[in-house]
C-alpha cells in the first residue's frame, strides 16, 4: 500500500542542507505493522513528518518518492495533500498532554476531522463520535464528548488522540512513539487497543519507537534505522531470532535483563554521528565491534540474508556479540545496621481554596512510607508516575519538609535539624536527577559545577581541588578537558556522568537516583547503569533508586519496594519480589512490561483504569478499584503488612 | 581666555559612572565565553549594528553635553575669582554660534527673513509692512539675498562631497585594519561583525550630518522658535535629557526589580505576599497621577529652599534626577513581576535542588544559579524600557509635570508646539524636528533591543 523509495530529507543550516534521512526505502501493506526502530537522532521522526509532508520550516524534501496506493504524494499540491492528512493517513504523537488543544472540548476536536474528511456534522457526527470513543475504549462516551482535555488522564488523552486519528478512516496510521510518555500498565492498554483496531480495520501501521519491547509486542516487520539510513529490515521472527547487523545486536545486548543479573551490560561506545560530520563509509563503523578496513572506505550495500531479511553490513558473521559473563556477586552479606532509616514518612500538600486560602483537603503524596537501606546496597523504589516516589526522595533529603515521620541518617534524625546544621547533616546524601538537561546550570563551567559541593565546606584548596577534579572525571569516564567546557556541549549521557561526578564530589554514602536513565537511549542507559554499578563496587555507595523501569531494577537492585498511591504495597529482596510477587499490583506491573523477545505464551494481567488521584484515595485498600481479586473486605480497610519471609512483606488481604 | 571651573552636576556624575560601569561590564563579558558568543551574534545582526551606530552618535552628543563648566568673570586683579552664573557644557562651547545667534522670533528653516511681517521704518521716512531680515540667518548674503537658494545648494553640494570623501577614508581604514576583512568581503557582508551595516549607516549619517552642520554656520537649518532660539541647538540639548531619563531611571528601577523579583520568587511565603501586594498596589494607582503628585511635592520643596542651589542649572538638574527617581519607583513593577515568575520556574529546576542538597546557602544560590540565568531577561527589559521612558518623558512634559522649564527636552519642545500648530500660518518645524529626532532615537533603541533579544533568546540560539 505505502511504498517509500529512496526518501531523502534534510534540514537547511546556512548555505548547505544536512541530510537527516538519507535514502531509505520500505513498503507497508494493508493490515501490516512496520516498526522503525532506532535511537534518538536517527531520523525516525523526520521520516514520519516527511511522509505526512509536515516537515518543520527548515526541513526540505531532497528526493525520492512516497506512493500511497500508487499515488505519488510528493507530486501533490498542498491543498490536495490536506485531503490525505487525517483522511488517508493519520498520525498519533508521543505526548498526549500537548497534542490536544486544551481550550476545545474533546467533541469539537473529533468533529473537526469528521467535518473535514467525512463531511459529517450535526447529529450524524455526534453519533459517529460516540461510536469512535467507544471503539477506543472510553467509558461513558456521551459525557466525555463535552469534556476538556484537562479533565482526562494521560491514557485517556492518548485514546482520544487515537479516536481523532481514526475519525478520518485512514488506511495508514503513523504512530510516533505512541506510548513512550505513558506508564507501563497504561502502555499495555494502549498497545492492545492499537493492535485490536488494526486487526478490525485492516489498516497499515508505521510504528516509530526506540523500545524493543514494544516492537516485539506489535510489529510484523522491523526496520532498524541508524544515522538516517535503514541498516536492517527483517520480519519479527527473524529479527528476534537472529539479528544480523552489529548495531541491532548491540541494542539487544545493551538491554538490562533478569537473565543477565550481575553482569556488566554491553555498551555501544560513542554516539550517533552529527548530521554535519557523516562518515564516508559505513556510518556505524566508528562504534562497531566488528569493524573492518572496508567499512571505513565504502558504504555497504544491501545484502539478503534470508528471504525478506536484508542487512546493510560488510560483516558476514552471524554470531551474537560475546557476552561478558561477569561475576554474579550476590554476596548475601550479613544484615548490617541500616544507614538510612525512614519511618512512617508522610508528605501531605494542602489544597487551598477560596479567598482566605483555607485548606480544604490534602494531596497525600506520600502517606506512611518506611524504608531501610544498608551501606553499599541498592533499594529500588518502583511505581507508576504520580505514586509519590520522587516526593519520597526529596522528603528524605529534606528538600520538601515531611508532614510526619522520621528520617534517620546513620542514627541521626534529620527532620529536627534546621539551617546550617541540616545542610551539614545531609551532605552524605546526594541526588541524581532524571533530566540531565535541567540538572546542570547552563551558565557554569563543568569544573565549577562539579566543585560546587566541595566549595561549600571549603575543604580542598588549589592543587588538592584540581587533583580531586581529575580523579572524579576519571571515575565517571570523562576526558580531562571537560573541565573548562559548558554543559550545552555535551550529550545527555555525558551530562548524566557530570551530574554523577558532582554528587560524588562530596563523598556521599547514599545516592538518591531519581530515574537517572529514563531520558536516555538504550545504549547510553547501559553505560550509565554500568557506571553506577562500578561505583558501588569501588566506593561502597548505597543507592535509593527511584524508577518505573523493571528491567533496570532487575539489573541493579538488591531490594525492591513497590509503591502505589503514596504507600508501599510490597517490599523485599529483589529476587523475592521479581520471581514471587505477592501483591496483585506488582504482578500486573511485571506482566505489563513488554519483553524484548518473541512473546512466550505468557498470561498478561491487564489492569483496568488508571492510578486514582492522591487527593481522594479510594477507601480501604487503595488498589481495590483496579484489583482483579478485590473483595468486600478490600473496600473496607487497608491491609496491614503480611510477612512472606524475613525480608519480604506485602500489604494485601489476599496475597498470592 | 578666562579661567574656568569644572562643574559636576549630579546627573553628570551618574552619566560617567554609567559609562564606566558599561565598559567594565564589557570587560567582564569579553571574559565569559557564552556571553561573548551571544554578543557576537548581536554583532552579526545587520539591523542591530546599524541601529547601534545611530545610538552611538546620540550617546556621543549626550556625553559631550555632560561635561559642564563655569567661565570665570572678568574681575579686578587681587579680588577672588568669581564665576559666571551660567553653567555651560562642552557641547555648548562647540555649538556657540548656534547658542548665541538668537533671532527675534519665529523663522522658517533656512530662511533669511522672519516668519511674520512687521512694520519697518524706511530710511527715507515712512513705514512699510514687510518680513524683516534676520539678524544672523543668511547674513553673509548681504544684498544678494535672491541668491539664497543657489548658496544653499552649493554649500550642501560641497558638504556632501566632503562627507563622501570622509566616508571613503573611514572605509579604507576599516578595510585595512580589520584583520582578514578587505573591502570585497565587507561589501558582500561576509565578515563576522556586520561591518557593511555599520559603514552604510555611518555613510548615511555623514551625508546628513555634514551638510546640516556646514549650513548651520550661516542659516538656522531647522528654523527658530518663538523667542528666536535655534531649533537645531534645542534638539542637540534634548538628546542628553532623553538619554538621562532613559538610563538613570533604569538604574533606579533595576535593583528594585531584580532584588524584589528574585526574593519573592525564591523564598515564596510571606515575603512573596508582601512584595506582590506592594507592586499590585503601585500598579493600581494611575501612573500619571502618582507621578504628578510626586513631582508637584518636589517642586514645592525646591521652591522653598532656593539656597540649596548655586545655579539654575543645578536646580534643573536636581529636578531631572528627581523625575528619573519617581519614574523609576513607579515602573519597576513590570520587570519585577516577570523576574518573579521566571524565578518561580528556575527554583524548581534540578540544578537548584542539587545545590540545595549540597548545602549551598540561599544567597549563593541566588547569586550563582538564579541571577545569571535571568540576565537575558534583564538585558532585554533594560533596552526595551529605555525607549518607553524617553516617550514617557515627552508625555509628562506635555502635561506640564516633566523636566524644569529651563531645560530643553523633546517633551518641552512638543509641548511648545501645541500653541504653534494653532496659529496661522502654522509653525511646523519645531514639532517636526523634535518628532524626527525622537523617532530616530527610539526606533534605533527598539531595533537594537530586538537584535539583543534575538541573540540572547535561548530558544533561538
Amino acid at each position: 500500500m505505502l511504498e517509500v523509495h529512496d526518501l531523502r530529507l534534510g534540514f537547511t543550516a546556512g548555505p548547505q542542507t544536512l541530510l537527516a534521512v538519507d535514502g531509505i526505502s520500505f513498503a507497508i501493506s494493508r493490515g501490516e505493522t512496520f516498526a522503525l526502530l532506532g535511537e534518538s537522532g536517527c531520523g525516525k521522526s523526520a521520516t514520519a513528518q516527511g511522509l505526512m509532508r509536515l516537515l518543520p520550516a527548515a526541513g526540505r524534501l531532497v528526493g525520492g518518492s512516497i506512493r500511497l496506493d500508487g499515488e505519488e504524494l510528493l507530486a501533490l499540491s498542498e491543498a490536495q495533500m490536506r485531503a490525505y492528512r487525517g483522511g488517508r493517513m493519520a498520525m498519533i504523537f508521543q505526548e498526549p498532554a500537548t497534542s490536544l488543544n486544551p481550550v476545545l472540548t474533546v467533541g469539537r476536536q473529533i468533529a473537526e476531522v469528521l467535518q473535514q474528511h467525512q463531511a459529517l456534522s450535526g447529529p450524524a457526527a455526534s453519533a459517529r463520535m460516540v461510536d469512535l470513543l467507544r471503539q477506543v475504549g472510553i467509558a461513558d462516551p456521551e459525557r466525555r464528548l463535552d469534556e476538556y482535555p484537562f479533565q482526562l488522564s494521560g491514557g485517556m488523552k492518548q485514546r482520544v488522540m487515537i479516536a481523532i486519528a481514526l475519525a478520518g478512516e485512514p488506511d495508514l496510521l503513523i504512530a510516533d512513539e505512541p506510548t513512550t510518555a505513558l506508564d507501563v500498565t497504561v502502555q499495555a492498554q494502549i498497545l492492545d487497543l492499537l493492535a485490536q483496531l488494526q486487526v478490525d480495520r485492516g489498516m497499515g501501521m508505521l510504528l516509530i519507537t526506540h523500545d524493543l519491547g514494544v516492537v516485539a509486542r506489535m510489529a510484523q516487520r522491523i526496520g532498524v534505522m541508524y544515522a538516517g539510513e535503514l541498516v536492517e529490515v527483517a520480519s519479527r521472527e527473524d529479527f528476534f531470532a537472529q539479528p544480523r547487523h552489529p548495531y541491532t545486536q548491540a541494542l539487544f545486548a545493551a538491554l538490562p535483563d533478569v537473565a543477565r543479573r550481575g553482569m556488566a551490560l554491553a555498551t555501544i561506545p560513542g554516539q550517533v554521528p552529527a548530521l554535519a560530520a557523516m562518515p564516508a563509509g559505513c556510518r556505524f563503523a566508528e562504534r562497531c565491534p566488528q569493524v573492518m578496513a572496508v567499512c571505513r572506505a565504502e558504504a555497504p550495500a544491501w545484502r539478503e540474508v534470508t528471504a525478506g531479511h536484508v542487512v546493510r553490513c560488510h560483516w558476514q558473521g552471524a554470531a551474537a556479540m560475546p557476552m561478558q559473563t561477569g561475576d554474579a556477586d550476590e554476596t548475601e552479606s550479613a544484615v548490617k545496621p541500616p544507614y538510612l532509616a525512614v519511618d512512617g514518612l508522610k508528605v501531605h500538600f494542602p489544597i487551598r481554596q477560596g479567598f482566605w486560602q483555607r485548606t480544604v483537603g490534602h494531596v497525600r503524596a506520600v502517606d506512611g512510607v518506611s524504608l531501610r537501606i544498608s551501606p553499599g546496597r541498592t533499594l529500588a523504589l518502583v511505581g507508576e508516575s504520580g505514586c509519590g516516589k520522587t516526593t519520597v526522595g526529596k522528603a528524605v533529603l529534606q528538600l520538601i519538609k515531611p508532614t510526619a515521620g522520621q528520617v534517620r541518617l546513620a542514627g541521626q534524625p534529620l527532620e529536627a535539624l534546621q539551617g546550617a546544621a541540616l545542610r551539614k547533616a545531609r551532605r552524605p546524601l546526594q541526588m541524581i536527577f532524571q533530566d540531565p538537561f535541567a540538572s546542570l546550570n547552563p551558565r557554569l563551567r563543568i569544573g565549577e559545577i562539579i566543585l560546587e559541593g566541595m566549595r561549600v565546606d571549603a575543604r580542598g584548596k588549589g592543587n588538592e581541588t584540581a587533583a580531586a577534579l581529575t580523579r572524579l572525571l576519571v571515575q565517571v569516564g570523562l576526558p580531562a578537558d571537560t573541565v573548562d567546557r559548558y554543559p550545552h556541549e555535551f550529550s545527555g549521557g555525558q551530562r548524566q556522568r557530570i551530574a554523577i561526578a558532582r554528587a560524588l564530589a562530596v563523598q556521599p554514602a547514599l545516592l538518591i537516583c531519581d530515574e537517572p536513565t529514563s531520558a536516555l537511549d538504550v545504549s547510553v542507559q547501559a553505560q550509565i547503569l554500568n557506571l553506577l554499578k562500578q561505583l558501588q563496587a569501588d566506593l561502597g555507595v548505597a543507592y535509593l533508586f527511584i524508577t518505573h523501569n523493571f528491567a533496570v531494577v532487575d539489573y541493579l537492585a538488591h531490594d525492591i519496594a513497590v509503591m502505589y498511591l503514596g504507600r508501599i504495597v510490597e517490599q523485599g529482596r529483589a529476587d523475592e519480589v521479581l520471581s514471587r510477587p505477592a501483591h496483585p499490583y506488582t504482578q500486573a506491573l511485571l506482566s505489563a512490561v513488554p519483553a524484548p523477545r518473541l512473546a512466550l505464551a505468557r498470561q498478561r494481567i491487564r489492569l483496568p483504569g488508571e492510578t486514582p488521584s492522591p487527593a481522594r484515595p479510594p477507601s480501604g485498600c487503595h488498589f481495590h478499584p483496579r484489583c482483579p481479586q478485590a473483595s468486600e473486605r478490600c473496600r473496607q480497610d487497608y491491609p496491614s503488612g503480611t510477612a512472606r519471609s524475613a525480608t519480604h512483606t506485602v500489604n494485601c488481604h489476599f496475597p498470592l | 581666555m578666562n579661567g574656568w571651573q569644572l562643574v559636576i552636576l549630579w546627573s553628570d556624575g551618574l552619566v560617567w559612572l554609567l559609562l564606566a560601569a558599561g565598559l567594565a561590564l564589557g570587560g567582564l563579558i569579553a571574559r565569559s565565553p557564552p556571553l561573548r558568543v551571544a554578543w557576537q551574534r548581536v554583532g552579526a545582526n545587520r539591523i542591530g549594528m546599524a541601529s547601534a551606530t545611530v545610538l552611538l552618535a546620540f550617546v556621543g552628543i549626550g556625553l559631550l553635553d555632560s561635561l559642564h563648566y563655569r567661565v570665570a568673570l572678568d574681575g579686578k586683579p587681587g579680588e577672588p575669582i568669581r564665576y559666571a552664573i551660567e553653567v555651560l557644557s562642552v557641547l555648548d562651547a562647540l555649538a556657540t554660534p548656534l547658542r548665541t545667534r538668537n533671532e527675534k522670533t519665529y523663522s522658517a528653516p533656512l530662511a533669511s527673513r522672519l516668519y511674520a511681517k512687521e512694520t519697518l521704518d524706511q530710511p527715507g521716512g515712512g513705514a512699510q509692512r514687510d518680513y524683516p531680515r534676520l539678524k544672523h540667518g543668511g547674513l553673509h548674503l548681504g544684498e544678494r539675498e535672491n541668491e539664497r537658494l543657489a548658496d544653499i545648494a552649493f554649500t550642501t553640494f560641497r558638504a556632501v562631497v566632503l562627507a563622501f570623501l570622509g566616508w571613503l577614508a573611514v572605509v579604507a581604514v576599516v578595510a585595512s585594519t580589520v584583520n582578514g576583512a578587505g573591502w570585497r568581503k565587507i561589501w558582500r557582508g561576509e565578515t563576522a561583525f556586520a561591518w557593511s551595516a555599520v559603514l552604510a549607516t555611518l555613510g548615511v549619517l555623514l551625508l546628513v550630518a555634514v551638510p546640516v552642520f556646514s549650513l548651520s554656520g550661516q542659516y538656522h537649518v531647522f528654523g527658530t522658535d518663538k523667542v528666536g532660539q535655534d531649533v537645531l541647538y534645542q534638539i542637540l540639548k534634548s538628546v542628553r535629557t532623553a538619554l538621562i531619563i532613559g538610563l538613570v531611571t533604569t538604574l533606579v528601577m533595576l535593583p528594585l526589580a531584580v532584588l524584589l523579583g528574585i526574593v519573592a520568587g525564591y523564598f515564596r511565603g510571606w515575603v512573596d505576599d508582601v512584595i506582590q501586594y506592594v507592586y499590585t498596589v503601585l500598579n493600581s494607582i494611575p501612573g500619571v497621577l502618582l507621578i504628578a503628585a510626586a513631582v508637584l511635592m518636589m517642586q514645592v520643596v525646591i521652591d522653598t529652599h532656593p539656597a540649596w542651589f548655586a545655579t539654575a542649572a543645578e536646580r534643573a538638574d536636581l529636578r531631572l534626577l528627581a523625575l528619573c527617581f519617581i519614574l523609576g519607583i513607579t515602573s519597576w513593577t513590570g520587570l519585577c513581576r516577570l523576574l518573579r515568575g521566571e524565578t518561580l520556574k528556575l527554583r524548581e529546576l534540578e540544578y537548584i535542588q542539587a545545590a540545595q542538597a549540597f548545602g549551598v546557602s540561599s544567597t549563593r544560590i541566588i547569586g550563582r544559579h538564579i541571577l545569571p540565568n535571568l540576565m537575558h531577561i534583564v538585558i532585554i527589559a533594560l533596552v526595551m524600557d529605555f525607549s518607553g521612558l524617553v516617550l514617557a518623558e515627552a508625555v509628562l512634559s506635555y502635561v506640564g509635570i516633566g523636566v524644569d522649564p529651563t531645560m530643553t527636552s523633546f517633551g518641552t519642545m512638543i509641548n511648545n508646539a501645541r500653541m504653534e500648530l494653532g496659529r496661522e500660518p502654522v509653525v511646523w518645524w519645531s514639532l517636526a524636528a523634535a518628532f524626527s529626532a525622537m523617532f530616530i532615537l527610539v526606533l534605533a533603541a527598539n531595533l537594537f533591543a530586538d537584535a539583543i533579544r534575538d541573540a540572547f533568546d535561548p530558544r533561538a540560539a
